[in-house]
């Protein structure tokens, strides 16, 4: 009996609207990687383009989530469930904008404290 | 994506959606969108039929923001709650189709924090909050590509889809 992989409900329509599909697999990251050699278009909403898992993917073994297994090592057998379960977060500050303030903010910090030295 | 489809709301959920930007107002506030899509749905214009996708919301789940250190730039849903919504959706026959978040004294646009952390095929909600006020209120879907937003047309109906 092969492991089978839940789809959620915004992954499905790269999934042939299916909202399971069953593998052979020995662990985790083997599933995810046939369900994504099956449906190549749900890549890029699972993984990141360093093919990692996006940080608002959740992976879970029946009722075990992987970040406390062996994340993607996870080993499965015959008859476990893998549960993709999105979580979702957002914000008004865009993340780049973001990135960009903190940056100039150590700069600033940082270039007072070196002139603060000379002093 | 999916041919652009029009966000049938109440007045009564815009408004409860607005009361609750507000109500937590500087920080954001969050929660689920429940309901459905309609395949097609028969439209008269000037005579004229049409047959157009719909997606009705037909009720509220609202959550608790979780991203406690950084409250008024950030909204956080976790596995657990997505969960508890859709279970709270599949118990009336629903589902959840999306998902509402205020900007508190930004405007109702998608940040780029928004695209890059969005998944496809939800609808996301937008109430822009000013000084405490509730204002603009749009929504938007992930483009298959994830490189940017769809609009979606908001459009307030006393009662959704057939």
């Amino acid at each position: 009996m092969p492991v089978k992989v839940m789809i959620p409900s915004p992954l499905r329509p790269y999934a042939g609207k299916r909202d399971s599909a069953e593998f052979s697999a020995r662990t985790v990251g083997e599933a995810l990687g046939h369900l994504t050699t099956e449906f190549a278009e749900l890549r890029k909403h699972l993984f990141t383009e360093e093919g990692k898992l996006r940080s608002f993917v959740n992976v879970y073994v029946n009722d075990e989530d992987i970040r406390y297994l062996a994340k993607e090592n996870t080993p499965t057998k015959d008859g476990d469930t893998i549960s993709i379960i999105p979580s979702i977060a957002g914000g008004c500050i865009s993340f780049r904008h973001f990135e960009r303030s903190e940056k100039s903010l150590l700069a600033l910090c940082f270039g007072k404290r070196k002139r603060n030295l000379k002093e | 994506m999916a041919d652009a489809a029009a966000l049938w709301i109440s007045g009564s959920l815009a408004e409860k959606i607005r009361a609750h930007g507000a109500e937590t107002y500087p920080h954001e506030c969050c929660g689920a969108l429940l309901g459905r899509d309609s395949s097609a749905v028969l439209e008269s214009d000037g005579g004229k039929s049409a047959l157009r996708p719909a997606r009705e919301i037909l009720q509220l789940f609202p959550l608790v923001n979780r991203r406690d250190d950084s409250p008024r730039n950030r909204f956080s849903v976790t596995a657990e709650d997505v969960l508890t919504a859709e279970k709270a959706a599949r118990e009336q026959g629903l589902e959840v189709v999306g998902w509402y978040h205020s900007h508190p004294d930004h405007p109702a646009r998608p940040s780029e924090y928004d695209r890059d952390h969005a998944w496809p095929w939800y609808s996301y909600i937008i109430v822009s909050v000013q000084n405490g006020a509730p204002q603009e209120m749009t929504s938007w879907r992930l483009n298959d590509d994830r490189a940017e937003f769809s609009p979606e047309g908001i459009e307030i109906r006393h009662r959704a889809a057939v």
